[in-house]
């Protein structure tokens, strides 16, 4: 099963975090995630989507995060779509303001 | 294109950059010691005798917070039996508390109830149980008499402390490729998960190589039993050769050698793969200025293996695209050419190739730590331990998810 692309709900508009077992490195093409709770591990293929990752906890939404880290507005569905990804294997988490 | 992939299912992009190498290895095997209790007759490490120069527990912590400091996130630690050191368990402890998470590879002789119960607590180790047959007879011809019996109590142990999806893990032979479904119910029944992988003709392992590795017949069906199972049995990438009868089997399907994977030795020599231990594919030393990142950055013989190459004569097959190849010590240690047919290519292109290897001029694995009396099982030569090494083979051993 993968969850590439999977469109599962994701909130934009919801204030969201990296869960505190996830472990980020960036790397050339982007950064590794890992997640000591599920030893699972994700491999984000961009560097803005690491900024965006790492904006989430600051942000008030995902969508202020995408904003922040630069994404350009015709791309937010793909970074949805990654986000949709990153919450379906729990890295990261809905978080209450 | 996705701008995430999940472990198991890295897009083809993904793998191109992974052939270039990256920053520090996703996964890392750690041989903690030569010792072993054991004398298998496949041991990838040839091990049996302490190495005198082996790490201290002082050396083996600050390796610990040199891969903190590279965010190594997790080692495969094997050995020899890694447990029979002394300081196994306050290193285990170590590298957990320095976010640094820990899987090793065991035969079950130190597992007692009062370890499993310790390991069931900890949310960062993971334990793999080797076992080579899913009866005692086909288990102890490889890995020696008693041997199936500890590795069985050790699974109880580990199953009544609670401790769920632990691993299984079973080099797949000839005498054992019968038994999939059998390995299967044995993880089942102590709730654990099955890992297959593959036999190397590496260590003593290249001694029982031509007697043990699967018939041409035996890959066709484990192939298909794969495929069939999906991401329920781990493979540690193992058979990725195996990909040019169709479609790939989870994993990254790529040689990780010196690119994100690498071995360092009880005596700190750090190698390409935990397969690959001879001079050839001998990057350096952890000891020497730099320590271990230095090594990872900086070898000539990583930088090489991170330069894009050719397949040299496979690049013709159209299962290339594929297989990749195939396992550059499986080459190595039949004395194929690195940029030929695996030795078991399902095309059985290295089948005509091994017939064409001049005799004499395999290369011999290099270290012999392998205890100097005792028993033989099976094969000329004497036979010590493994603790398979753990990554044992691929970037994603280790990187899944118990339970899917």
């Amino acid at each position: 099963m993968s969850t590439e692309d999977a469109p599962g709900p994701f909130d934009l508009d919801s204030a969201w975090r990296l869960d505190e077992r996830v472990s980020v490195r960036p790397e050339r093409f982007g950064a590794l995630l890992y997640h000591f709770g599920t030893r699972r591990l994700s491999f984000l293929k961009s560097r803005i989507l690491l900024d965006v990752v790492r904006g989430l906890a600051e942000q008030p939404s995902a969508r202020a995060a995408c904003v922040s880290a630069g994404v350009p507005s015709g791309e937010l569905p793909r970074y949805r779509a990654a986000l949709a990804a990153l919450a379906a294997s729990k890295m990261i988490h809905q978080r209450s303001l | 294109m996705s701008l995430v992939d999940r472990g198991r299912a890295a897009g083809k992009a993904l793998v191109e950059e992974f052939e270039l190498g990256l920053d520090a290895p996703i996964c890392l095997t750690w041989e903690l010691t030569y010792a072993c209790n054991l004398s298998c007759v496949h041991c990838l490490s040839s091990s049996g005798r302490r190495d005198p120069g082996e790490l201290s527990a002082a050396e083996c912590r600050d390796l610990v917070d040199e891969f903190e400091r590279m965010q190594i996130f997790y080692v495969n630690i094997g050995g020899g039996e890694p447990t029979v050191r002394p300081d196994f368990w306050e290193l285990v402890d170590y590298a957990t508390a320095h976010h640094v998470g820990v899987k090793f590879s065991t035969n079950g002789i130190n597992i007692t109830d009062e370890t499993a119960r310790w390991l069931a607590a900890s949310d960062y180790v993971d334990v793999q149980i080797s076992l080579d047959g899913a009866t005692a007879d086909v288990n102890d011809r490889v890995r020696g008499p008693g041997s199936y019996r500890t590795a069985v109590r050790a699974m109880e142990r580990l199953a009544a402390a609670g401790f769920a999806g632990f691993k299984v893990s079973v080099v797949v032979t000839r005498d054992n490729a019968g038994q999939l479904d059998a390995f299967e119910a044995i993880a089942e029944r102590y709730g654990a998960q099955l890992r297959l992988t593959r036999l190397r003709p590496a260590g003593r392992g290249a001694d029982v190589w031509d007697r043990l590795h699967p018939t041409a017949a035996q890959q066709r069906v484990l192939y298909d039993w794969l495929v069939e199972h999906g991401e329920r049995v781990l493979t540690g990438d193992s058979f990725f050769h195996l990909a040019g009868y169709g479609g790939s089997l989870p994993g990254l399907n790529l040689c990780g050698a010196g690119r994100v994977v690498c071995l360092v030795d009880p005596v700190g020599d750090v190698y390409a793969c935990p397969f690959a231990i001879h001079d050839s594919f001998l990057a350096g030393n952890i000891r020497q200025a730099g320590g271990f990142a230095e090594v990872w950055r900086s070898s000539r013989l990583f930088a090489e293996l991170r330069r894009p190459s050719g397949g040299g004569a496979c690049t013709a097959c159209s299962a290339y695209d594929a297989c990749r190849g195939g396992c550059m010590a499986a080459k190595f240690f039949t004395g194929l050419p690195l940029d030929g047919p695996d030795p078991e290519c399902v095309r059985g292109h290295g089948q005509t190739a091994l017939t064409m290897v001049a005799p004499g001029s395999v290369p011999r694995p290099s270290p012999d730590h392998s205890h100097r009396a005792g028993p033989v099982p099976v094969t000329i030569g004497r036979h010590r331990p493994p603790a398979e090494r753990a990554c044992d083979d691929s970037p994603l051993a280790g990187f899944t998810p118990t339970g899917r």
